[in-house]
């Protein structure tokens, strides 16, 4: 172990230089300034697949590996909605979790956002048009982000992310939901 | 003793089915090979519903022989296999309730995956508006000490949802009850009428970490039903795209374990070689997850030089630095004192189930598709299958670090052999049955495909391996403490979409 920790010390990092402001642009301005000002530098991400195929789901751990470091960006997933800001939601929403969906939400302190992960939480994705699945994030909660891909690369993921921290000095104006 | 095609020719042969025959059987002769399965002669490969009929897939493990039997239901019953092949008996519940078929006397009525939330019953079959479903009722375990504590179908982690219901002495679990069924999206009723292309997109999207997997197993079975063959070079590129695909998930596996006993070290260097194995798969295939490579016919896209030098480093990478987190791991006893001797998993458990992968490597079950159902390039390649037999945490730890180290060899031959040519054969359109049994890094996959004379799927089956791991978690479990589940649970990791569908 001594020697695998040594190396660790002396080969340097592997993390990888955050997203250019310019790339997260396009998104942030898809979002509103409340969220940004509200969240500041940090934010608690409750993760819920609603009826993904799993995909998603890896590379959202991704994120937490040492190239993506995601905790560095003040970016945290817990445990328990109580201790969410933010729902990360992937999947097209199978009728059988609309449910446990809506209850997480709705554990979730205010103010809270809500962000569909992926081409299926976003319309159903290939799973629209089935008798078992709702057709995306919004048929059940209000989405306030929308990141795309089948899934989307754990780059898509973070600029997504940052996106609804504070990257911009906007004013203060409405809370959240 | 009789061979299984010698049972099988009881009924009536249909012609077509490639390359597993299928026969039509009275119900008398169904029965009687459910009990050559209870008796352990044969290997339940999967059972599934259609429109008015079931089919069951088996395999004989000694001869290699497999075949499917044909039960028409016309009055919408059909005698249980479950009743005495426990291993059926979920399938079993799956096909009531996607198509409305009854298994007689069956030992577990209840539903499986519709919990009454789809506004409709037997969405495949005979479809009709639903009642208010019943509370689903828990099997029972009575004792005054004893205490429940339900998790889920939302879990703590990143991770699928699904319910467990534990019953508890102080620590100890007396009884681990799963129920699954929340991330059904219908993709069996999605395929059925879907071109064949379509289908391919869903069947790379039912588990979402056997991207390749399926999409093989569902390219073998449209290639069988049709009579063709992929080209040489389409076979070894999807071979490739398999075995990154065993890597990228033991890789993953083998540090979230790990964690899971808080051994966080391990995760973060795993997790390093995962990327690294990810990025080289993104380089050579265009996907991280290689989602949409394999296709009916051959592969989508050809693996060009730079492909071939981010795989041929990725080797080189993974050969310099596993060794020494294998060694990690064999020297810490602090996590050997969590995974050796826990959740412990009977031979003669895994052999009843069938269960696949490193579940059954561990515990004594040397079944591997791509041996004992040999198919191209594997039958012209020499590979070894890890078994060992203490069927704990432990030793499915040990299986996935060797498969890791034949996998790596393997990609190395794939490479220096790879022939040129094209890489794909085009799909003409007309009828056709077939089936295909591959090895993901679960374990195998099963396809059953049936098309109609339009290049259109009219029936497509796709059995995750995990419908015959889950039930084994619930007894691996039992004895144990709470606090050893996640533990057991990473190591078997089960799919929940796989198997939800």
């Amino acid at each position: 172990m001594r020697h695998l920790l040594l190396n660790s010390l002396l080969s340097g990092p592997l993390t990888e230089a955050a997203p250019a402001a310019d790339e997260i642009a396009t998104l942030a301005a898809s979002l509103g300034v409340a969220a940004q000002t509200r969240l500041g530098r940090s934010l608690a991400i409750r993760e819920v697949d609603a009826g993904s195929c799993n995909a998603c789901e890896l590379e959202i751990h991704a994120l937490s590996n040492a190239f993506y470091d995601v905790e560095r960006f003040g970016l945290k997933f817990v445990a328990s909605p109580r201790h969410a800001d933010v729902l990360l939601v992937t999947g097209p929403v199978a009728k059988n979790m609309a449910e446990a969906l809506k209850r997480t939400y709705d554990a979730t302190p205010a103010p809270k956002w809500v962000v569909a992960a992926g081409d299926c939480a976003i319309n159903g994705g290939v799973f629209a048009g089935s008798y078992a699945v709702a057709g995306g994030v919004e048929a059940v909660l209000p989405v306030d982000l929308r990141i795309p891909g089948c899934p989307p690369s754990p780059v898509a993921l973070l600029k997504g992310l940052l996106v609804l921290l504070d990257t911009a000095n906007s004013p203060a104006s409405r809370s959240g939901r | 003793m009789q061979s299984l095609s010698a049972l099988l020719s009881a009924g009536t042969r249909r012609q077509g089915c490639r390359p597993w025959p299928r026969a039509i059987l009275e119900a008398g002769d169904w029965s009687a090979l459910a009990a050559h399965l209870a008796q352990g002669r044969f290997t339940l490969v999967s059972l599934w519903g259609d429109a008015d009929a079931v089919h069951m897939a088996l395999l004989d493990e000694a001869t290699g022989e497999a075949g499917i039997a044909t039960c028409l239901c016309p009055d919408r019953r059909f005698p249980s296999v479950g009743r005495i092949h426990p291993p059926a008996q979920r399938l079993e519940r799956a096909v009531q309730d996607l198509y409305g078929l009854t298994p007689d006397h069956a030992s577990d009525p209840r539903p499986w995956l519709d919990h009454g939330r789809w506004g409709i019953t037997a969405p495949l079959g005979r479809a009709a508006p639903a009642a208010p479903a019943a509370p689903y009722a828990f099997l029972a375990a009575e004792g005054a000490a004893l205490h429940q504590i339900p998790v889920g179908p939302v879990h703590a982690g990143i991770i699928e949802p699904g319910h467990f219901r534990f019953t508890c002495h102080g620590e100890t679990v007396v009884r681990l009850e799963e129920r699954l069924g929340y991330v059904h999206r219908g993709i069996e009723g999605l395929m059925g009428g879907a071109s064949i292309e379509e289908a391919a997109r869903l069947a790379g999207r039912i588990s979402g970490d056997s991207a390749v997997a399926f999409a093989l197993a569902f390219a073998r079975a449209v290639e069988a039903a049709r009579g063709i063959a992929a080209p040489a070079r389409a076979i070894w590129l999807r071979a490739l795209a398999a075995e990154l695909e065993r890597l990228a998930n033991h890789f993953g596996d083998v540090g979230a374990i790990c964690n899971d006993a808080a051994f966080a070290l391990m995760l973060a260097h795993c997790g390093v070689l995962r990327e690294r194995c990810l990025r080289a798969c993104d380089i050579a295939f265009g996907h991280r997850l290689m989602m949409d490579v394999a296709i009916p016919g051959g592969v989508a896209m050809d693996l060009g030089p730079e492909g071939v030098s981010a795989l041929r480093a990725l080797v080189t990478t993974a050969r310099a630095a596993f060794p020494e987190l294998v060694r990690l791991y064999d020297e810490t006893t602090s996590i050997q004192d969590r995974t050796v001797g826990t959740g412990i998993v009977k031979e003669a458990l895994v052999r009843r189930f069938g269960a696949g992968g490193f579940v059954g490597r561990a515990s004594g079950r040397a079944f591997d598709a791509r041996r004992v159902q040999p198919y191209p390039p594997y039958n012209q390649m020499p590979f070894s299958i890890p078994v060992r037999t203490d069927g704990d945490v432990n030793a499915r730890i040990w299986i996935r670090i060797l498969e890791i180290e034949e996998s790596l060899s393997l990609v190395t031959r794939l490479l220096d052999t790879l022939p040129a040519g094209p890489i794909q054969v085009p799909m003409e359109a007309g009828p056709g049955e077939g089936v295909a049994l591959v090895e993901g890094f679960r374990g195998d996959v099963f396809a059953y495909v049936r098309l109609d004379g339009e290049g259109r799927v009219a029936r497509a089956h796709l059995r995750d391996p995990s419908w015959f791991q889950w039930p084994l978690l619930e007894a691996a479990i039992e004895g144990n403490i709470v606090a050893d589940f996640p533990l057991c649970n990473k190591s078997f990791n089960c799919s929940y979409a796989g198997h939800d569908l």
